[in-house]
C-alpha cells in the first residue's frame, strides 16, 4: 500500500505537442492518501482512463513524476510498480481454470502454493466464486468473468493501489449495485487504496470517499459526494452533478441583488460582495431541488412560464421558462404543480455565483 | 400456423437443388459408376462389383504413395504451422512496415502452382541455379546437389517449396488473429507481471485457436492433395520416391487408362480426406474446452 502522489504530470498522445488543445491530460498535481477510496468522474473523453494508465504506468507521462510513498516510479513499468488494475471488459485467461485466473498474478511474481492458495480462496470467498474455482473459466456469465478480473485485481494484498477502469459497465443493472457494495466492503475490509474510473456519478458518489471530477483533461474538483452536490466549484461540476443538473442564469449584479433580463434575484450579502470583485462573466446558478416552487404570487418569487412536467415515480421535474431560460426545478411527489404561471423563489444561501465558470460562492 | 394449400414453395429451392446437383452429386454418382465397372471402351463395360475396391486396397504402389502423403502433410504442418506463428509474432503492428510485409508475404500465394514448380526448378538447377550452384560451391555434400539426383535431394527441394509457398498463408492467418486480440489483454499482462512465453502460452496462442483451426485444415487437405507443384518440379520421381496420390491417381487414370480403379482409389482417396478434416476439426474445437458440465 502506498500513497500516491502526481507532481505537474501532463500527457499528450501527439509527439509534440503545442497548443494546450493537444494534451489529453493538462498539468495535474494530486494526491491519493493510502487507503482510501476514490473516484475519478467525467464525460467520456475527459483523460480518466489516461490518468488512469499514468497511475499504472502503462502510459508514460509526456511530463511531470508519479510518486509512490515519495519514490520517483515514472520510468518504471506496470509491473515493477506493484499495482492491479482491472479493466472495462473482462480479461481472462481462457484456456485456464477459475483458481489458475486468480493464482496468475501471485505465481508469477513467485509466491508459494500455500500463499497462492490461501489468499485466492480468500478472495474467491469474498466475491463469492469458490464453487466455481475448478471450472474454466471461458464458459461463465459476463458478471462471473468480470468477478474473476477484480478477483485478480484483489488477490495481491501488498499492491500499492487498485485500479478500476469502469469495471462494471458489462454488468448488468441488478448485479451492478451488488457488485459495488461488493468493492466498498472489500474496501473497508482489505483498507486497499482504490481508485474507480467511472462517468456514473450514482457509482462514483456511492463507492468513492473522494470524487474527484475531470473535464478536459484538468481535474475541476476534489470533493466528498456531500462537497461536490452542495458547493460546484466549477460549472461543469454543477450540471455533471444531480439529476438534473444546476440551472445556470448569465447575470449582472445590482447591489445585493443579481438582474436576469430585467428580473431581480436576491443574493446572500456575502456572496454579492464576494461577485463584486470577480472579474468575467457572471452567471448565476441554482440547484433544481433547492428552487421552491409557488402556484401564486410571493414575496421575492420570479414568475416564469410552465412547460412541462416529468413524473420521475419519487419526484417531479418540472421545466419552466424565464424570459427565454429555460429553467427545471424539482419538487417531491405529491406537491401541487401550477398549470401555466408559477412563481419561483431562489433561497439566497443556495443560490451560488459563477464568473467565467468558477464558483465565487 | 396457417397450411399452405399447395408446395408451390419447394420451387425456390430447387435452384440450389440444381446447382448442387451438377457441380456436386452428379460428377461424384460418375466415378461411383466407375468404380463398380470394367470399362474397354465407350459402350463396352462389365460391372465387377467391389473387384476394384478391394484391387486397390491391396495394392503396394497405392500404399507406398499414402505412406508417403502422410509424411509429406505431417512435415508440412509441423513444419509450416510453428513457422508461420514465429513469423506472425515478429511483424510489425503498424506503420510502412506492417503493409510490406503483408504484400511480401502475400506475393508467393499469388504464383499459379505449376509456375512455382517452374521457378524451383530453375532455383535449384545445379548448373545455372541459385541454390543449385550456391550449394555446390560450398562442397559439403558427398553427390553434388541435383534435386533429380536423389530421393532425399528430391524431397529436401520439394518440402523447401512448399514452405515458401504456403507458410505465408499460415503466416496471415495467425497475424489476423493477433490483431484481433484487444490491448487490455496485454495490459493486463502486464499489470499481472507475465512473462513473454506466458503472454503467448496464455493469451495469444489460445485466441489464435480459432485461426489456427483454418490453417490446420487448409494445410492438410491442400497437402494432401497436392499435385501441380511435384508434378512440374520432380514429375513423381526420382523413381517413384515423390509420387504422391494425386500424381499416381493421374498416372493411373490417364496414363493407363484404367478408369474403373482410378475411380475406386478416387472414393477411397476422398474418404481419406474427409475423415482427417472430421478428426482434426473435432480435436481443434474441443481442444482447451474442459469440462462443460460442474
Amino acid at each position: 500500500m502506498a500513497r500516491i502522489e502526481f507532481d505537474q504530470i501532463a500527457h499528450s498522445y501527439y509527439p509534440n505537442p503545442t497548443v494546450a488543445s493537444d494534451y489529453a491530460l493538462k498539468e495535474i498535481n494530486t494526491l491519493w492518501e493510502d487507503g482510501g477510496a476514490y473516484a475519478l468522474l467525467g464525460p467520456s473523453g475527459c483523460g480518466k482512463t489516461t490518468l488512469l494508465n499514468v497511475i499504472s504506468g502503462l502510459l508514460k507521462p509526456s511530463k511531470g513524476r508519479v510518486l509512490y510513498d515519495g519514490i520517483d516510479v515514472t520510468d518504471l513499468p506496470p509491473e515493477k510498480r506493484n499495482i492491479a488494475q482491472v479493466f472495462q471488459f473482462p480479461v481472462l485467461y481462457d484456456t485456464m481454470t477459475v483458481f489458475d485466473n486468480l493464482a496468475f498474478p501471485l505465481r508469477n511474481r513467485g509466491f508459494n502454493n500455500t500463499d497462492t492458495t490461501r489468499r485466492v480462496h480468500e478472495v474467491a470467498d469474498i466475491l463469492d466464486l469458490t464453487p466455481d474455482l475448478k471450472r474454466k473459466a471461458a464458459g461463465l456469465s459476463a458478471d462471473a468473468k468480470q468477478k474473476i478480473s477484480l478477483g485478480r485485481g484483489l488477490v495481491r494484498s501488498d499492491v500499492a493501489a487498485v485500479l478500476f477502469d469502469e469495471p462494471l459497465t458489462v454488468i448488468d443493472p441488478h448485479l451492478k449495485w451488488h457488485l459495488r457494495r461488493k468493492l466498498k466492503e472489500i474496501h473497508e475490509q482489505l483498507k486497499l487504496t482504490m481508485i474507480y474510473v467511472t462517468h456514473d456519478q450514482v457509482e462514483a458518489l456511492t463507492f468513492a470517499d473522494q470524487v474527484i471530477v475531470m473535464y478536459e483533461g484538468e481535474i475541476v474538483q476534489v470533493g466528498t459526494p456531500e462537497e461536490l452536490v452542495e458547493n460546484p466549484r466549477h460549472k461543469f461540476v454543477g450540471y455533471f452533478i444531480g439529476s438534473p443538473g444546476m440551472n445556470f442564469l448569465p447575470c449582472t449584479l445590482e447591489g445585493q441583488n443579481a438582474r436576469v433580463d430585467g428580473v431581480t434575484i436576491a443574493l446572500d450579502p456575502e456572496t454579492a460582495a464576494l461577485g463584486a470583485k470577480a472579474r468575467g462573466m457572471l452567471e448565476l446558478g441554482i440547484r433544481p431541488m433547492h428552487m421552491e416552487v409557488h402556484g401564486s404570487p410571493v414575496d421575492g418569487g420570479v414568475p416564469v412560464t410552465m412547460k412541462t412536467v416529468e413524473d420521475q415515480g419519487s419526484f417531479k421535474i418540472l421545466t419552466s421558462a424565464l424570459n427565454g431560460h429555460t429553467l427545471l426545478s424539482r419538487v417531491p411527489e405529491g406537491h401541487p404543480v401550477p398549470e401555466k404561471q408559477a412563481w419561483l423563489k431562489f433561497p439566497p444561501q443556495r443560490t451560488k455565483l459563477f464568473a467565467d465558470e468558477r464558483l465565487i460562492r | 400456423m396457417e397450411k399452405w394449400a399447395d408446395n408451390k414453395a419447394w420451387f425456390l429451392v430447387l435452384p440450389v437443388f440444381v446447382v448442387v446437383a451438377f457441380s456436386a452429386i452428379i460428377p461424384l454418382m460418375t466415378v461411383v459408376n466407375y468404380s463398380l465397372q470394367d470399362i474397354f471402351g465407350p459402350g463396352n463395360a462389365v460391372f465387377v462389383g467391389t473387384e476394384w475396391f478391394k484391387e486397390m486396397l491391396t495394392d503396394t504402389r497405392l500404399h507406398d504413395a499414402l505412406g508417403r502423403q502422410f509424411i509429406f502433410s505431417s512435415l508440412v504442418l509441423l513444419i509450416e504451422i510453428p513457422l508461420g506463428i514465429l513469423i506472425a509474432l515478429a511483424m510489425p503492428k503498424k506503420g510502412w512496415g506492417a503493409s510490406a510485409s503483408l504484400v511480401t508475404l502475400a506475393i508467393p500465394l499469388l504464383i499459379p502452382w505449376n509456375v512455382i514448380g517452374t521457378i524451383w526448378i530453375i532455383f535449384t538447377r545445379p548448373d545455372i541455379g541459385l541454390f543449385g550452384v550456391g550449394i555446390n560451391s560450398l562442397n559439403l555434400l558427398d553427390v553434388p546437389f541435383d534435386h533429380t539426383a536423389r530421393p532425399s535431394y528430391a524431397w529436401v527441394t520439394l518440402m523447401a517449396m512448399e514452405v515458401w509457398h504456403w507458410t505465408p498463408l499460415v503466416a496471415l492467418l495467425c497475424y489476423a488473429g493477433l490483431r484481433a486480440i484487444p490491448e487490455a489483454y496485454y495490459q493486463a499482462a502486464k499489470i499481472d507481471g507475465a512473462s513473454s512465453w506466458a503472454v503467448f502460452r496464455y493469451i495469444q496462442l489460445p485466441k489464435m485457436r480459432g485461426v489456427l483451426t483454418i490453417a490446420i485444415l487448409l494445410r492438410w487437405m491442400d497437402s494432401f492433395l497436392i499435385y501441380a507443384e511435384p508434378f512440374a518440379l520432380t514429375g513423381g520421381g526420382p523413381g517413384n520416391s515423390t509420387t504422391f496420390l494425386s500424381i499416381y491417381l493421374v498416372k493411373l487414370a490417364t496414363g493407363q487408362f484404367d478408369l474403373g480403379p482410378a475411380a475406386a482409389f478416387s472414393l477411397i482417396y476422398f474418404l481419406i480426406v474427409l475423415l482427417f478434416c472430421f478428426i482434426f476439426y473435432q480435436a481443434l474445437l474441443n481442444v482447451g474446452k474442459g469440462e462443460k458440465t460442474s
